[in-house]
């Protein structure tokens, strides 16, 4: 059995979902509050969606300096595979884990619908259940989802393939349209250099189960147990 | 006791869909000869040190640290002496 540990914020608000669909699909999963010091052992670690401390002063940077994100920080460094949705996309930039950051979306508004995205790598621990080019239907829910680097930043992300998601139309054309929030490039999910961190702003925990109606989540879960298995 | 007044803003490469929203307001409202609108955070710390060098020392920790994401912001600020 795979083991997930989904870290608990003051705010997170995804927590109890990212819980949920392992444990549905006959995984373990088991809640870390933020003050611990103790990781556990897991084979993956979630970063829940939600407004963490309140989004105070920018979404994510408070909990830069939670005690448990220097264990998760430790954890990946050994290569240990960690998902950051949503809010745990924006905490994963504000600590440094991945590059860029994520800013208010152009629209000025919270934007909650069902946005599709296609995968621009597979063969990743997140996509190898996955087809290169693949559209996903996966629900976004955020009002700092506008995704910023720098033109080098972009270019170190093109020149190591770290682009993994961008947000495009249901056929997948990666049109401005298509970009519910702004984000350069259409990005919605990227991972680190070594490939075993993800953030994205998408939520495939809300699109995992018989009762919701898209499915399409469930591609990057089969893909994490693929990789652990 | 000092006081550092903190002033926060996007660096001048990154769109400010705020500011827009704010100099269209503010040009629909007959104000035409606004051209342009940034949207910033201004943020007051009070400390208890004995020095103006130690103020900075410890105002830029934590602009560094916490108080502005290097990819999208820069900052400056002011420091006095309270009376």
């Amino acid at each position: 059995m795979i083991k997930y540990a989904v870290i608990q914020f003051p705010g997170s608000n995804c927590d109890h979902d990212s819980l949920w669909i392992p444990r549905l699909r006959g995984q373990r999963s088991s809640m870390i509050w933020h003050k611990n010091h103790d990781l556990g052992s897991p084979d993956v670690v979630i970063l829940p969606g939600g407004f963490s401390y309140g989004d105070y002063l920018r979404a994510g940077v408070i909990a830069k300096f939670s005690p448990i994100i220097q264990e998760v920080a430790k954890f990946a460094d050994k290569g240990g595979i960690v998902i950051g949705i949503c809010n745990g996309f924006q905490v994963l930039t504000e600590t440094g884990m991945l590059p860029g950051a994520l800013m208010m979306n152009q629209s000025l508004k919270f934007i909650c619908k069902h946005q599709h995205i296609r995968c621009e790598k597979a063969g990743t621990p997140f996509t190898n259940q996955l087809r290169e080019k693949q559209v996903l239907d996966i629900p976004i829910a955020h009002k700092e989802g506008n995704y910023f680097i720098d033109a080098d930043g972009l270019k170190r992300l093109q020149d190591n393939s770290q682009i993994i998601f961008r947000y495009c139309d249901a056929e997948g054309n990666i049109t401005p349209e298509a970009n519910p929030n702004g984000s350069l490039y259409n990005i919605a999910g990227i991972s680190n250099e070594k490939g075993n961190i993800l953030g994205m702003m998408p939520h495939p925990e809300r699109a995992a189960e018989d009762v919701v109606t898209s499915h399409d989540g469930t591609g990057i879960f089969d893909s994490i147990e693929a990789w652990l298995g | 006791m000092y006081l550092a007044k903190v002033y926060v803003t996007l660096k001048p490469s990154v769109l400010d869909p705020q500011g827009k929203v704010v100099k269209q307001t503010v040009n629909n409202l007959g104000y035409d000869k606004i051209t342009d609108v940034r949207v910033s955070k201004y943020i007051e710390i009070k400390l208890d040190v004995s020095s103006q060098e130690e103020a900075e020392a410890e105002i830029e920790a934590i602009c560094d640290k916490i108080l502005a994401n290097p990819n999208t912001e820069t900052y400056r600020y002011e420091i006095g002496k309270l009376s």
